[in-house]
């Protein structure tokens, strides 16, 4: 069935919103009340949301309820490039699958955006922090709302452009501006493989605009085939840098040296799933190679399992919860490469919610704290900080998948589909339900470590612990109420749920996808299915008891078990050493081999070596011709009669 | 504006900079201020001018536009004939544009001998812009030469400590290859004579020359040499750092942005449509050379502690592009080689505008000098950040643009596997553009030196903003730049590819009649001696 573009103008307004107050903030905002800037930052994203919304409902009445036909709203604004076959549009489409990613990042962004009034308001670069912020939300929107891969790429590197802009925002700290500049170049590497995976899709495909790609590729590229491969691979390559996994994923936890609503934003609800709705979005072209599915899927899990058990042992409370995200964006990729689309884009939603609160209720606690981050110098906030406590203990239970709240929803579908999807394996479930109970501990750690027990917190930090001002707090509660109810929009069908979530994203997916869930759950008993249901339960159960033993019960025996494994403690501590690995195997070769081997020996030896030496033996030869000039008539005359005898003897030889 | 006027336009570019020369020349040489606006008015009216360009010019049309030709020497078949298509329109634009804006730029930093370097600047531009409209051989040589002498006195009269040597190997370097092209030029004039039967340095008839294959041989690594010395190609590049950093920045602004240009565009307008048979032969070579530049240009300037040799280093990565772009073939990729061209020209100008600025704040352009200007200098940080965005090809900003349509071209190309490798430049160029922005820009500001800096005046705002503008314009509108250049080089592709296989036919031919002609010697001995 081809899907049909409906014309809506109002698309153009979703995107442009935030860039045009971004603009009137980079250029009056220093003359601007904060008030203003900040309220009008929050407004241009809040109207984004609105016309988000609005296009939402006129989908939804376009194609009736459920599995209706495929339809898209298009807008298109003028033609931006066209050269030898390839036309790149600035045009925006919305479908199903558009549409929940403008409504997730227009509406987690409005509630950070006003969070940001309160968490920056004494802040000197006022102006500029919400300035980015828009220009970020612009970038973001326009990614997700793209109706060709060139326009998205823009969007995909306006983010990146954005998130070192921000991470570094407190530029006049050295380590700050460093962990920007990593993040960028570590997403170029995979934006590489994102290029290179447009330049193959034009090449074969002839098109570069999603319309064109959804029908070409089944007709063009053969399942299973080495290019399909070779496209979804290198696509992916730029998922994994974008959406940090492995082996990409270092620029993440760096990236929390910016300002804390950005990690909120930026690192954790909306840029770094930016991975996981490109391939959905492409769903087409992985479907066409199982190969790359695979990788995708193994990547997924691994990075799962691998940074969460960082997470375990981290103190800094934003770094615990960098290694979260890059471990639930692990189960996003897992979802998505085991062909369950739909519940990667559920886990991407209520990850969104669930996510940005912790980010949120943690820039709280730092605001309470003065600025400190390290989780072993708090305990005891529960009671000086109870909005902030609540809602945080919302958004731990929901990502500890503890129904009914939202994460358990989105988790489990992954869970069960990575063990009954003809693409997925029990081993991808084994290391998804290991990492889910990994996860509930290291969140239970970090609540019982901040706001359980005594402060460990010194005198004059403890005098300045209070709550954060309701500008803080109402988008706190904002979120956690979508945090616990955020999940039933996805409710499995096995719960007596409609599975409204799944249903609504099916004509997006490519067709035999649409139904391959509910196709393939047909092979299992329902009974397995509670099975899984009730271990997935148990294991973050498990993770929350034991946590609960080991820092609450017996305090002291988390020292006595790092001190019982020294050699694993520290490999977590040290996060396996890869910054280092990294530094001493590819940065430092790259840099002395540049300076001792390309510029100095080669470039300023060798050829600037030669090209002096031959200007010398030019300015040699220039010396000795002039000497032979020296004036004297006779040897001028001697000169003169060797040569004529030369030129004699050369003829009557 | 009328027919009359118009069919004169390319005669009022080129020669209003000469006019306005020679009334600088007149003028007294203390007024420092009369002298300066004086250049500015002319270099700016010149700009005015070639507007009109932009209006006259029919888009969609391939042939030369604005042509004027007029007998000059006819014995020898020279004659006065400019004209410009797709190719070098915005060429002449990017020359006009910029005049002014490097004009304004010396206002504080020259400051000695005014008169004498505004005279040789408007010299300068009269060259560059009589080499672009050039169609005539002995024409384009004449504006070749003529470009080389006010280069070579910029920088070795307002050069810094070691601009001497800089200055002469400059024109060592690209006298070497002038000459090279000389004597290739003069057999190439004589050929055309056996060729077509008449002396003629018209370079559209030189066109028509099917030169013989192991002719172009030569000849193209005579022309090719001249211009990749220009470009500069690696390994021909070691001139332009040290010309770069002892050229003050006026000159570092107009050879970055302009004069190497001249080596890119005599290979798209010489070295490639006159010999097409022995360029495809080499292509191979030039593409390696031009991936080899991309990613050693990068590495090296990665490791430099000078901006200036930064900056300069960045150009030899940039110009890899372009002539990758060139050589690719195919309509995407010779386009963005082109467009590319003039989004170096924009941005590296710009960068090398803002190395300027700091070098007359501080008298030093090393990085270790620096670091956390951006709080001091939030405007300068400002202008540094886009130009530094521009160079890295952040899609939005015009260096994009060019660098996505030459990796599509190269991919489309018959060497697709290039790409990878040039791909690659993409993340380098991030590397080390925003690892130089962090150590001059961020952290804190400590040498006390830098506490005392002001910010940029009006003046300087004026400088950069026409830049940073054309930045954006070209990089969210690229259309209206790309529909004027494509048809002239889609005839640019097709013409090269007939021209070629024509060559191959006649050398098929005389192979057959060199065999037809053995096996008739062998039946009839001693029939020829020729």
């Amino acid at each position: 069935m081809e899907p049909a573009a409906v014309q809506y103008d109002f698309l153009r307004w979703i995107v442009l919103s935030p860039l045009i107050s971004c603009c009137v903030i980079a250029l009056l905002g220093r003359k601007l009340p904060r008030v203003v800037t900040g309220t009008l930052a929050s407004a241009s994203v809040g109207l984004s949301f609105v016309f988000g919304l609005l296009g939402f409902l006129q989908l939804k009445s376009l194609s009736g309820h459920g599995e209706g036909e495929a339809v898209f709203l298009a807008d298109s604004l003028y033609r931006w490039i066209s050269v030898g076959g390839l036309t790149a549009d600035v045009a925006f489409m919305l479908d199903r699958l558009s549409a929940v990613m403008v409504l997730v990042v227009a509406g987690v962004s409005c509630i950070i955006h006003v969070y940001s009034m309160g968490y920056m308001a004494h802040d000197k670069s006022y102006w500029r922090y919400f300035s980015y912020l828009n220009l970020f939300v612009f970038f973001m929107l326009l990614l997700v709302s793209a109706d060709n891969l060139v326009l998205m790429f823009v969007g995909w590197e306006g983010v990146g452009l954005c998130s070192y802009l921000l991470i570094g925002f407190w530029f006049e700290d050295m380590e700050k501006a460093y962990a920007g500049k990593k993040a960028f170049v570590v997403n170029r590497i995979g934006d590489f493989g994102f290029l290179l995976a447009i330049l193959l899709i034009f090449w074969n495909l002839g098109t570069v605009s999603f319309g064109g790609i959804f029908a070409q590729a089944p007709r063009v590229l053969t399942a299973g085939s080495g290019l399909a491969t070779a496209i979804a691979l290198l696509l992916f390559l730029g998922a994994t840098g974008k959406s940090a996994q492995l082996p990409l994923y270092v620029w993440l936890p760096d990236a929390m040296a910016g300002p804390t609503p950005v990690s909120a934003l930026i690192h954790a609800a909306t840029m770094v799933t930016a991975g996981v709705y490109m391939i959905v979005r492409l769903n087409v072209l992985y479907l066409l190679s199982p190969q790359a599915m695979a990788v995708v899927a193994a990547v997924g899990a691994l990075t799962a399992i691998y940074a969460a058990t960082i997470g375990l042992v981290q103190d800094d409370i934003k770094k615990v919860l960098a290694y979260s995200t890059i471990s639930q964006l692990g189960y996003m990729f897992l979802a998505v490469g085991v062909g369950a689309f739909s519940a990667g884009i559920f886990h991407l939603m209520t990850h969104a919610f669930f996510k940005a609160l912790l980010f949120l209720g943690a820039g709280s606690v730092i605001h309470a704290m003065s600025g400190k981050q390290d989780i072993q110098e708090m305990g005891g906030l529960k009671g000086k900080l109870p909005a902030t406590y609540w809602t945080f203990l919302a958004a731990t239970l929901a990502i500890s998948g503890i129904p009914p709240l939202s994460g358990f929803f989105s988790k489990d579908e992954i869970l069960w589909s990575a063990f009954s999807s003809p693409h997925g394996h029990w081993a991808f479930w084994l290391i998804g339900w290991l990492a889910a109970g990994l996860t509930a501990f290291y969140m239970f750690r970090l609540l019982f470590l901040t706001f359980f027990g005594t402060s460990r917190a010194d005198e004059h930090t403890r005098q300045h612990i209070h709550e954060s001002p309701s500008l803080m707090t109402v988008p706190l509660a904002i979120l956690a109420v979508l945090a616990v109810v955020g999940g039933f929009v996805g409710m499995p069908e096995a719960l007596g749920g409609a599975n409204s979530f799944h249903h609504w994203l099916a004509p997006v997916l490519a067709s035999e996808n649409g139904t391959l869930n509910a196709e393939a759950a047909g092979h299992f008993p329902e009974a397995v299915e509670y099975l899984m249901i009730a271990l997935s339960v148990v294991v973050g159960l498990c993770g929350i008891g034991a946590a609960w033993w080991v820092y609450i019960n017996r305090p002291g025996t988390a020292e006595k078990m790092a001190d019982s494994v020294p050699l694993g403690y520290g490999l977590l501590k040290n996060k396996y050493y890869v910054d280092e690995i990294y530094n001493i195997f590819i940065v430092q070769p790259v840099k002395l081999t540049s300076i001792y081997i390309l510029w100095k020996l080669f470039d300023a030896g060798i050829i600037d070596g030669l090209v002096n030496l031959s200007g010398r033996t030019v300015r040699g030869l220039g010396r000795v011709a002039a000497r032979l000039e020296n004036g004297y008539t006779q040897a001028y005359a001697i000169t003169f009669i060797l040569g004529v005898a030369l030129l004699l003897g050369a003829l009557l030889w | 504006m009328t027919e009359l006027s118009q069919s004169n336009i390319l005669n009022w570019i080129v020669f209003l900079p000469l006019a306005g020369a020679l009334l600088l020349f007149l003028l007294p040489g203390g007024s420092r201020a009369v002298l300066r606006w004086s250049a500015l008015l002319v270099s700016t009216a010149t700009f005015v001018v070639s507007l009109g360009l932009l209006c006259g010019f029919q888009t969609g049309e391939a042939g030369m536009q604005f042509v004027i030709l007029k007998p000059w020497i006819e014995s020898w078949g020279i004659s006065y004939h400019v004209g410009i298509d797709g190719i070098s329109l915005f060429l002449v634009l990017l020359t006009t544009f910029l005049s002014p804006v490097v004009v304004l730029s010396t206002w504080s930093a020259v400051k000695e001998k005014v008169k004498t370097f505004m005279i040789l600047l408007l010299v300068l531009e009269c060259g560059m812009l009589g080499a672009f409209v050039a169609l005539d051989m002995v024409l384009f040589y004449l504006y070749w030469e003529v470009m080389l002498l006010p280069m070579y006195l910029l920088i070795g009269v307002w050069g810094h400590e070691r601009r001497i040597y800089a200055a002469v190997k400059f024109i060592l370097y690209t006298v070497a290859g002038s000459l090279l092209m000389l004597v290739g030029f003069i057999y190439l004039f004589w050929l055309g004579k056996q060729s077509l039967g008449y002396y003629t340095t018209d370079l559209l008839e030189l066109y028509r020359v099917v030169v013989p294959y192991q002719a172009q041989f030569w000849l193209f690594l005579s022309f090719a040499l001249a211009f990749a010395i220009k470009v500069p190609m690696f390994p021909f590049h070691t001139w332009l750092p040290d010309a770069h950093v002892e050229a003050p920045t006026a000159g570092s602004v107009i050879l970055a942005a302009i004069l190497l240009k001249m080596g890119t565009y005599g290979f798209i307008r010489f070295a490639m449509p006159l010999f097409p048979n022995a360029s495809l032969a080499f292509t191979p070579l030039v593409m390696s050379l031009a991936v080899i530049g991309i990613i050693y240009g990068a590495l090296v300037a990665m490791v430099q502690p000078d901006l200036k040799k930064l900056v300069a280093y960045s150009s030899v990565s940039h110009l890899g592009f372009v002539m990758l772009g060139l050589y690719s073939l195919t309509a995407s990729g010779v386009v963005g080689g082109i467009y590319q061209m003039l989004n170096h020209g924009i941005s590296t100008g710009a960068l090398f505008l803002i190395v300027g600025l700091l070098y007359e704040r501080r008298h030093t352009r090393l990085i270790d000098q620096f670091g956390g200007l951006s709080s001091r200098l939030p405007i300068f940080a400002f202008f540094f950040m886009i130009a530094t965005l521009s160079s890295i090809g952040l899609p939005g900003l015009n260096g994009f643009v060019g660098e996505f349509l030459i990796l599509l071209g190269t991919f489309g190309s018959a060497h697709p596997g290039y790409v990878y490798f040039a791909a690659s430049g993409v993340i380098l160029s991030a590397v080390y553009m925003l690892w130089m922005f962090r150590r001059v820009m961020f952290g804190p500001l400590e040498n006390p030196e830098n506490k005392n800096l002001t910010d940029l005046n009006l003046r300087e705002i004026l400088v950069m903003l026409p830049v940073t503008v054309m930045m954006f314009w070209m990089g969210l509108f690229p259309g209206a730049f790309l529909s004027r250049i494509e048809p002239s080089v889609q005839q640019f592709i097709s013409q090269y590819h007939q021209k070629a296989a024509v060559a191959v036919q006649a050398r098929a031919e005389e192979d057959r009649l060199a065999k037809t002609v053995e096996f008739s010697t062998l039946k009839e001995p001693a029939v020829s001696h020729e």
